[in-house]
């Protein structure tokens, strides 16, 4: 059991779960350094599912898949956005319409535009290239070759997020209004446009989220196929308090989770039980990260993170 | 009657909005149709008669009685500010529960219904618990640890029904038919029109008396309003925090256990989340405005959206996702409000200089 754990082929599934999330994880970490708190994580990743495998089949190419997804993902965020931003709308209830959009509204066009129902993978339907050039690199080839240049591309924008925010004029910014909105206006930061934008790109997050779901690590396309990933996703952002690698560190333990449950598959365990397995370990986490800081630092019971 | 008209005149105004945000779906809805090459008026009268035809209106009462009860446990929480989107785990804890009595504990007929009625309050409500210490020991918000523990409920009631409660067999992962005595007594010539109806209409008598004219009611609206204010007042935040979260599941695994105990008298996987119960629910409460005496009427505008969209498939060959896409609709359209909220307050702003 412990050599099947640390096999590299287990760690390549790891990456593989950990890096849809990771990627809308970011997008939620960053809304949260600019203040605001965005939790339509699952619709947006759901919504860009549906688009990259859709402009995928029509193009015959994945590449226009992703794009579709960032960009159509980014316009849904507009919603949350300008709502939440400029019209001072709770986002809470913007995100949980926006969530239930995306649901409805793939269900509503995979039965009339692919007249699917239920999983759409049509046989000419083209996933992501993988990485299978780097197979001849030791351990990296080993990890990656199986995997959409994607998964790297979760694992380094978190690294990459961080230096931003901790070494960029932009990015102290943006911190800045999401700490202290009223010192940052003061200081001529149009703290509003800040925090609008942070929010697109998180969406356009959640469109490389969707579509290394969908055209990645499965090629096809099922009604509600994020099944909750969304919520991991918000719930390791509070986990690492918006920091962008707790972020990813906190997803690499749900990526984990999952794929240790797809082993535990293997030999014999029924799915129902170890589906649930990822959700348990990640608000277990949570709960013990969040009751160690508490005793540390008293905050207002149910006070917003 | 004439104190309700009174009523009614008093609250006009603030029903501009609700009204305005269900007709600003229905202009979505018949874009949708003309879109999919449907004629609006032909979808919207398939959907009317999917859902209070002759022939359809008897499980539109189910279906009804069902996003009541999620509308409450959605409502209950919301007063105060806290947001349970865990109804689908609730819903089938409660379901499991009632199947789990009804079919094995020996119990007299008599005692059956009862019996699993309970259960499955208590199995909801103790689920929604779950949240409680998170909330106000470890601060995770309620909306995250509802959700999270919703997906792992639901996926232990599916494992309960497909291997140890499940009907040998049987193709479809569900368990054996319940024993008559756990069967709710329906209204002769009907099939779903039952006691679970009345059952959940008292609830929401209760729930409504209780929020307008007692001291609970009022102290769960005062932390809704202003949380620090209402701890320093003396109220014990966390003990309504409890006593709200489980009443919520209590209701959610009621509505559960209504199912089950309805036709096809089993718990079968998938059937009580597949409608979409839960979030139809949330869209009635948010449309209500946490008025608990309005989530009838807003509980029954969702029912012919969600059972109408089933008939509209039947009929004109409409997904009935649309009817989801709908009920989002509202719900944006009413949190987006604001938008008049703010444009009054920058026209006020471009007035000011012309005033000095």
């Amino acid at each position: 059991m412990l050599s099947s754990l640390l096999s590299l082929s287990f760690v390549a599934a790891v990456l593989a779960a950990t890096a849809p999330v990771a990627l809308a994880a970011l997008g939620g970490a960053l809304c949260g350094r600019a203040g605001v708190f965005n939790i339509a994580l699952e619709g947006q990743m759901l919504w860009a599912a549906f688009t990259a495998v859709g402009v995928s089949h029509w193009t015959a190419s994945p590449w226009w898949g992703v794009l579709a997804a960032v960009v159509t993902t980014a316009l849904l965020s507009g919603i949350l956005a300008v709502g939440s931003v400029r019209w001072h709308a709770d986002p809470i209830i913007v995100a949980v319409g926006l969530n239930l959009l995306a649901l409805g509204l793939t269900g509503f066009l995979l039965r009339s535009v692919f007249d699917a129902s239920g999983t759409f993978a049509p046989p000419g339907l083209v996933g992501l290239p993988d990485l299978s050039q780097l197979s001849d690199v030791p351990v990296l080839g080993r990890l990656l070759a199986g995997q959409s240049v994607l998964v790297p591309l979760a694992l380094l924008l978190p690294v990459a997020a961080a230096w931003w925010l901790a070494r960029t004029a932009v990015g102290l910014r943006l911190r800045g209004v999401g700490d202290h909105p009223a010192a940052a206006t003061t200081l001529g930061v149009p703290v509003s446009r800040y925090q609008q934008l942070t929010v697109l790109v998180a969406g356009a997050l959640c469109g490389l989220a969707g579509a290394q779901l969908a055209l990645g690590n499965v090629t096809a396309f099922t009604e509600n196929m994020t099944a909750g990933r969304g919520w991991v996703a918000v719930a390791a952002v509070m986990l690492a308090v918006n920091r962008p690698v707790g972020v990813l560190l906190a997803c690499l333990l749900f990526g984990a989770a999952e794929a240790w449950g797809f082993r535990l598959q293997g030999i014999g365990l029924p799915q129902q039980l170890t589906d649930a397995a990822p959700y348990l370990v990640t608000l277990v986490v949570l709960v013990l990260a969040r009751a160690r800081r508490a005793r540390r630092s008293p905050l207002p019971a149910g006070g917003t993170p | 009657m004439s104190g309700l008209v009174a009523r009614l005149r008093l609250t006009a105004p603030g029903a501009v909005v609700p009204v305005g945000a269900v007709l600003v779906a229905l202009l979505v809805g018949a874009g949708v149709m003309l879109a999919a090459g449907v004629d609006p008026v032909r979808g919207y009268d398939a959907m009317v008669r999917g859902a209070i035809g002759v022939s359809s209106i008897d499980f539109s009462v189910a279906s009804f009685t069902a996003i009541l009860a999620m509308a409450m446990a959605f409502a209950v929480p919301a007063r105060m500010g806290e947001y349970n989107l865990g109804g689908d785990g609730q819903l089938c804890v409660g379901g499991i529960a009632a199947a789990v009595v009804a079919l094995h504990l020996p119990l007299p007929a008599p005692l059956l219904l009862p019996v699993c009625l309970l259960a499955a309050a208590l199995a909801g409500a103790a689920l929604a618990a779950l949240s409680v210490p998170l909330a106000t020991r470890a601060h995770v918000p309620v909306i995250i640890s509802t959700l999270l523990l919703s997906t792992p409920a639901v996926a232990l009631t599916s494992y309960l029904v497909r291997f140890p409660l499940a009907q040998q067999g049987s193709g479809v992962p569900q368990t054996p038919r319940l024993p008559d005595a756990a069967h709710l007594p329906s209204l002769p010539g009907t099939q779903y029109t039952n006691l679970g109806l009345l059952l959940v209409v008292l609830v929401l008598l209760v729930v409504v008396v209780l929020d307008g004219r007692t001291s609970l009611g009022y102290e769960l609206r005062a932390v809704g309003a202003n949380r620090s204010f209402a701890r320093y007042g003396g109220i014990s935040v966390p003990g309504l925090t409890l006593g709200a979260l489980t009443t919520a599941g209590g209701i959610a695994g009621l509505a559960g256990a209504v199912v089950v105990t309805t036709q096809p008298f089993r718990f079968i996987d998938g059937a009580l989340t597949a409608p979409g119960y839960t979030f139809a629910g949330v869209a009635a409460a948010l449309l209500a405005g946490g008025r608990p005496a309005l989530l009838p009427l807003t509980a029954a505008l969702f029912t012919v959206l969600q059972v109408g969209s089933t008939g509209m498939e039947r009929d004109i060959d409409l997904p009935r996702q649309l009817g989801q896409v709908l009920q989002a609709v509202v719900i944006l359209v009413l949190a987006l409000r604001t938008v008049a909220v703010a444009a009054a307050a920058r026209r006020a702003r471009r007035r000011v200089p012309e005033r000095s």
